[in-house]
């Protein structure tokens, strides 16, 4: 394969490749906090949301600053994980802990949402059924819910694809190694690399057209009813 | 069958205070506890299935003490055998209507399967004519298909006492007097206990072997009934 066809496909695959791990733990992570935030009667819900909510409305910079100071060498988890050798700073895995944390609220408020809309009707009859909590949560809120959390996943992937702010901060921008679509455009235009930039934009365009394509395939809209 | 309740509830909700102070004895099979909307008798009924905690009392059904504040027993809703048809029938939308009906029978994480059955199971099935529609949806049923589901899926589970709460009023009124006697034989085949709550006094007077009234939160008259 020639350096030029390398030059745009690396960074795509790498954008792939990490929008589907920080949605692959946003899955899990999002929907674990969205239900316990949904059975959560307290005062302190509110708060706990609104904190939650937060990568949505900060400036992505900010959040890579927080994670640099939390995750780098010095930061206080950083330094641990450094101690077994395994600091995320210039790493993909980093772009995914970037990328995760931005998408987050895009699956935890559509899943607590959906949750939330699930009548309580349901449970209470499962529960006559003799079923248990997990019983519960695997055989009816689940399955009531996974129009939404559905939508949400969708709204994460594309988020965690675009990502590019937070990645800077903290995984770099190094061609072969951490540089993603959005941080190849960024890089491409910087060194005055015009064809480079419009291609690796066509292909970032055709990218988000096909993952809508397949978003309508999947999701909500068409189900038995 | 003897039913034996006694409970006192606070609840609040909207700004609204109702206070539910009930108490009713009865060692008739057929029970009917009839009352206008917001008397309590959904609350009432909620505390003998367990899927409310009243503040005191007692409730024992069939010599089972299913909840007693002053010794501390509170079985769990899960454990108390009690079949309950809810007013909207709450069938499980996305599943088909065997898995409905086989959904208390299996334990585990995972839904009964389109295509299994068990003995009980099948036996409801038959004995409420369902066996045309175990493929479809809740959505796709007729009305008086839809409380056939929910009542099989509640007989299912092998239920000691059948809990009803306005089980004809989702139903079309032209309907209603058939499905009255539908229940009354499928009662009086299988024997099965029941607690009926509405306010329509034609349930009253065509289910009722005894016919308690209940408005505002207590009991105000024991009629002797049919």
């Amino acid at each position: 394969m020639d350096a030029y066809a390398l030059d745009i496909l690396q960074p795509l695959l790498l954008s792939l490749k990490v929008a589907l791990w920080a949605t692959a733990i946003n899955l899990v992570l999002g929907v674990s906090v969205a239900y316990g935030l949904s059975r959560w009667r307290s005062g302190w819900r509110d708060l706990v949301d609104s904190l939650l909510t937060l990568p949505l409305v900060l400036p992505p910079t900010v959040l890579g600053y927080y994670l640099l100071v939390l995750l780098g060498r010095r930061g206080t988890v950083g330094a641990w994980l450094d101690h077994w050798g395994l600091s995320p700073v210039f790493t993909w895995q980093g772009a995914v802990i970037a990328s995760t944390l931005v998408a987050f609220p895009m699956i935890q408020k559509a899943a607590q949402a959906a949750f939330e809309n699930v009548d309580a009707e349901y449970e209470a009859a499962a529960r006559v059924l003799g079923l248990k909590g997990p019983a519960i949560f695997f055989r009816v809120l689940l399955p009531l819910a996974s129009r939404g959390i559905t939508a949400g996943a969708l709204l994460a992937f594309a988020r965690a694809l675009g990502e590019f702010g937070a990645t800077l901060m903290i995984a770099g921008n190094m061609p072969g190694r951490t540089q993603t679509l959005s941080t190849a455009i960024f890089a491409a235009v910087q060194a005055g690399d015009d064809a480079g930039a419009t291609t690796l934009v066509v292909v970032a365009s055709i990218t988000c057209v096909v993952v809508l394509l397949i978003a309508g395939r999947l999701a909500p809209g068409r189900r038995r009813s | 069958m003897s039913i034996d309740v006694a409970i006192r509830h606070v609840a609040i909700s909207d700004h609204r205070r109702f206070e539910l102070d009930v108490a009713f004895a009865t060692d008739k099979r057929r029970l009917v506890i009839y009352g206008p909307s917001g008397a309590g008798k959904t609350l009432t009924l909620r505390a003998v299935a367990g899927l409310l905690r009243p503040d005191h009392g007692r409730i024992v059904v069939n010599g089972r003490t299913l909840f007693d504040s002053d010794q501390g027993v509170d079985i769990a809703a899960q454990d108390r055998r009690c079949g309950y048809l809810f007013q909207d029938y709450a069938l499980f939308p996305h599943l088909t209507v065997v898995q409905n009906i086989r959904f208390g029978r299996k334990a585990g994480l995972r839904n009964p399967s389109r295509g299994g059955m068990d003995d009980t199971s099948a036996r409801w099935i038959k004995a409420l004519e369902l066996e045309a529609v175990l493929r479809s949806y809740p959505s796709q049923l007729s009305g008086g298909q839809q409380q056939r589901t929910a009542l099989a899926r509640a007989l299912a589970a092998g239920p000691d006492i059948l809990l009803l709460d306005e089980p004809f009023s989702a139903v079309d009124p032209a309907l209603r007097g058939r499905l009255r006697q539908e229940l009354n034989e499928l009662q009086s085949a299988f024997d099965l206990p029941m607690i009926v709550i509405t306010h329509d006094p034609a349930d009253a007077d065509a289910l009722g072997d005894e016919v308690l009234e209940i408005r505002d939160g207590r009991i105000h008259l024991a009629d002797p009934g049919g």
